[in-house]
Order: structure tokens, then sequence, then C-alpha cells
């Protein structure tokens, strides 16, 4: 286990990250807002958790997630696998369980995730109880999983990634013109927060080792995006379940008038 | 009627009374607590375990390298993001969340600007999930020609990706409390920010631009989202006239769309 070796300086380069933080925050409470420290004995003992538990999450991280993306990828390209010939780059159709990975990847891990479960919640009291917290959820997750698999086509495929963004754009912008204003800051955020800590290191690393693996591409140019475009998607996803449960709505009401009359 | 309706004359189950003892309890209460949280992270974890699980059992057949060693740095991610959300709930949390609502309430706007700044700086300096991804940023720029070939270079180049979204985060997070202070619609605001990241990217070059998108969804998780969401919903459940549940949400969304701008610059002047 050599990695256990690297533990000192993990936990003083974690440090250094957290130093930023604790520092402005002591600033303004003791400067700006000259209260006393309530509890300092606890937060103290927090701050030693943070430190420890983040050095353990960047070594396991080294350790285990981007291993398991780099494996993944590179077993699910590998050409003997696939039937391809060696270092021949094959058509977009060849790298079918690619794509069949990507999206249970994205539909398994968003479906379960903690913030987006709190912010389906909160569509729901906005919107009035029009909005099912578990249809917006299964939306997202949907969403998500179409970002990642999109994503892995465009680096099989090497066509840039801003292709994809300005598309999906053009249909977050024409579909905020026509979505409720209640509903558009919590559809924006939701592109932030589906990806989890443990999610995001995977699907970088997935995405870095399908482009060191499929022929003609390189990582650098070709092999990040799949972040970008699991985010892009979530919005799509929120505004047009928004938008469909709004019509479902209005024509259900139409149609009790037009029963009861 | 309202005798009935009175909460007093309900009587307590028992059960919910002894798990609060158990919970409350100087002996127990940490560690279930703790418990609880590494059964959360477990949760994020099982979708993915399963689901590679599937393919290597059912359609890879492949042996898979260096398993013990991944299984053994599984439980290090589960045991150390669990005590470092329990850290952060014990320490930074309450602390920030506290002084978000004074800064809130104080009343001087650059103050309350100048924090939000901070807040969204320092945050995201310590989000585990951008520090992944700028190391491994870094070490394909090195592998790629673009900087040194050198672990240093690989060092410097995931630094100051990291600091350049940090100050982007900032920056957005302050544009956001300003959008909230004045009522303006966040969607102008956006739509705007994708133009220009759109404009922006037909300039940039071309080893920078997934990087920089990918940096917008990588900056907000574990710690900004709850802190700024605190900021947020703070914030205008302080304003007259303001709904916390429109006007709080949107500073997360400003979050994810700045470091795009500001990365897609960092790789143009670089």
């Amino acid at each position: 286990m050599e990695f256990l070796s690297d533990i000192g300086t993990v936990i003083v380069e974690t440090l250094r990250d957290l130093a930023p933080l604790v520092g402005l925050i002591l600033f303004f409470q003791i400067i700006v807002i000259r209260k006393r420290l309530a509890n300092f004995k606890r937060v103290a003992i927090g701050f030693v958790y943070v430190v420890v538990g983040l050095s353990l999450f960047l070594i396991g991280l080294q350790s285990a997630l981007f291993p398991l993306g780099e494996t993944m990828a590179q077993q699910l390209t590998d050409p003997e696998f696939l039937g391809l010939v060696e270092g021949v780059a094959g058509a977009w159709y060849d790298y079918m369980w690619v794509y069949v990975f990507a999206a249970a990847i994205g539909f398994g891990t968003t479906i379960a995730e903690p913030a987006l479960i709190a912010v389906a919640d909160k569509a729901g009291a906005v919107s009035g109880g029009t909005i099912n917290p578990w249809g917006l959820r299964l939306a997202v997750a949907l969403g998500v999983s179409i970002g990642v698999t999109l994503g892995t086509f465009r680096i099989v495929t090497g066509v840039p990634l801003y292709w994809f963004i300005m598309a999906g754009y053009a249909i977050v912008i024409l579909q905020t013109f026509f979505a409720s204003r209640s509903i558009i800051p919590l559809a924006y955020d939701s592109g932030g927060v589906t990806t989890s800590t443990v999610t995001v290191p995977l699907v970088a690393a997935l995405g870095l080792g399908l482009a060191a693996n499929v022929p003609g591409r390189s990582p650098l140019i070709d092999g990040f995006g799949l972040i970008a475009l699991a985010s892009v998607f979530p919005i799509i996803a929120v505004l047009g379940y928004a938008q469909l449960t709004a019509r479902f709505t209005r024509k259900s009401e139409a149609g009790d008038s037009i029963e009861r009359k | 009627m309202s005798d009935l309706t009175n909460p007093g004359d309900k009587p307590e189950a028992p059960s919910p009374r002894f798990l609060d003892a158990l919970r409350h309890h100087a002996l127990f209460a940490p560690t279930i607590s703790f418990l609880v949280l590494v059964l959360g992270t477990l949760r994020d974890l099982v979708p993915i375990i399963a689901v590679i699980a599937v393919f290597q059992l059912a359609i890879l057949q492949q042996p898979f390298p260096n398993l013990g060693e991944i299984l053994i740095g599984l439980v290090f991610v589960m045991f150390g993001l669990a005590l470092f959300i329990k850290g952060l709930e014990m320490g930074l949390f309450p602390l920030s969340e506290s002084l978000a609502q004074d800064f809130a309430r104080k009343g001087s706007l650059f103050w309350l600007l100048f924090f939000s700044f901070a807040l969204g700086f320092g945050t995201t300096v310590a989000e585990p999930a951008l520090i992944a991804v700028a190391a491994e940023a870094g070490r394909t720029a090195a592998e790629g020609g673009v900087i040194e070939a050198t672990p240093e270079a690989a060092n410097d180049f995931a630094i100051g990706l990291r600091y350049t979204v940090a100050v982007s985060v900032g920056a957005g997070i302050t544009l956001g409390v300003f959008r909230i202070l004045k009522g303006w619609p966040v969607h102008w605001l956006i739509i705007s920010g994708y133009v220009i990241t759109v404009v922006l990217s037909f300039f940039a070059p071309d080893e920078i631009i997934g990087i920089a998108y990918d940096s917008g969804g990588v900056t907000t998780s574990t710690i900004t989202v709850p802190l700024v969401t605190a900021l947020g919903v703070g914030l205008s459940s302080m304003i007259r006239g303001r709904n916390p549940l429109i006007d709080g949400f949107g500073l997360i969304a400003f979050a994810s769309l700045t470091p795009i701008l500001f990365v897609l610059v960092y790789g143009m002047l670089m």
C-alpha cells in the first residue's frame, strides 16, 4: 500500500486547501462582526475531522475512483472486446457498450443523489403541488444520463464540445421564455447540484480514459466535457418537466369543466 | 375546536422518545450520527459499484486489476467523506450560516458583498471534487505538452486553475447577491452569460474549452452548495416582499456559470 506513505503530504496539502476558508471566517467573525466564538472546542474538533476526512477522501480518490473510471474506459474500448483492429478507430456504433455504461452511471448516481432529492422537494413546494418530486427526480436523472451518454459519444466521434453546449444553451434559452417565473432559478440551480463529489472524479476519469484509448483522440482536447453536459441537461429536463406538467394539468382542468357542463 | 387541535394534548409515541434518548446520549450520540453519515456516503457509492459490477460480471468478464487496492480506496472515500461532512457540520457550517445571517441583517452593502465573495472563494478552494478534477487537468495538460511535462508544472497548473475558479465563484456569488438585493430576474443575467461563454469559446484555445466547461459543474458540491444556499435564502427572507423560494435560488446557477467564463479567459491569457 504505497499510497499510505503519502498521507503526511496529503494532510499538509489539505491544510493549505482549507486555510482560505478558515482564515476568512475567522476574519469576519472576530474583526468585522466582533462576536466571541461560541463552542470553540467543538469548532476545533470539527476542523480536525474536516482535515482528516478530506485527506482520507483524496487518498481514496487516487487509489479507487480514478482507477475505476480509467479501467472501465480502457476495458470498454479494448479492440479485442469490441472486435476491432488494434489502432484503428471503429464507427461510433461499435462503442455501444460505452454509451450503455455512461447512461447507467449517469442515471444510477443521480436518482439517489441527496442534493437532488432536496431540490425536488423544494420544487414541489414552490409549484404548489403541480410538480411531483418523484417525477422531477426521474426527469433530472434522465437528463444527466442523456448528458453523460452524449458526452461519451462526442469523445468517441471527436465532435467539438461547444457544438453540444451551444445546442444545449439554445434549448435552455428557448424553454426559459415559456417557463413560469417561479421555476426558472430552481431549474438553473439543478444543473449545478446534481453531480456529487463521488460521481465527478469517476466521470472525469472515464472521459479522460476514453479519449486516451479511442484511436485518434487526445485526452486534452476530447477528454473533458462529460461533467459540463451532465450539468446542462438537467436544466432542460427540469424546465421541460415543469412545462409538461403545467400543460397536462391545464388540459385535465379544461376537460373537467367541459365534462361538468 | 381550538382545544382539539392543541398539539400539547397529543400523547407522544414512546419509541421516538427512546430513540431520541439514545441519540442524545453522550456516549452513543456521536457514534450513531457518524454511522448515519457513513451510510449516506455509502449510498452515493452503491449505484457506481452496482453498475460497474454488472458490467464486469455480465459483459466484460475480464480480470479487474488492483481490485484489493481499489476496495481499500473505496473504504477511504466512504469514511473520509463522512468524517469531512461531520466536521463541517460541527464547526464551519454553523459558523458561516450565522455569519451569513448577520451580514444579511447588518445592512452594510459593502460588507455583505465582500462576505459573499469571500464565502464563494473560500468554499471553492476547499471543494474536494474541484481538487480532484484540477489534478487530472494538470496531469493531462502536462502529458499533452501544453505545459512542461513535470509534476511541478502539473501541480502549478492545477493550483492556478483552482484559484481562477475560486475567484470566479466568488464573483458569481457577489453578482447573485446583488441580483437578490435589486430583484433582477435571474434568467436575463444567465442568458447573457451563456452568450458571452459561447462567443469566448471561439477565441479560446481548444485545449482549455473542455476543462473550462467542466469546471462549471464541478465547483458546486459538498461545501459550496449548503453555505451558498443558506446565504441566499437568509438574504431573501430578510428583504420585505421577496419570496425566499424564488429569490433565494439562483446563486448556484451564477456559481456554475462564472467559472466557465473565467477559465476560458485564463486559457486565453496563458
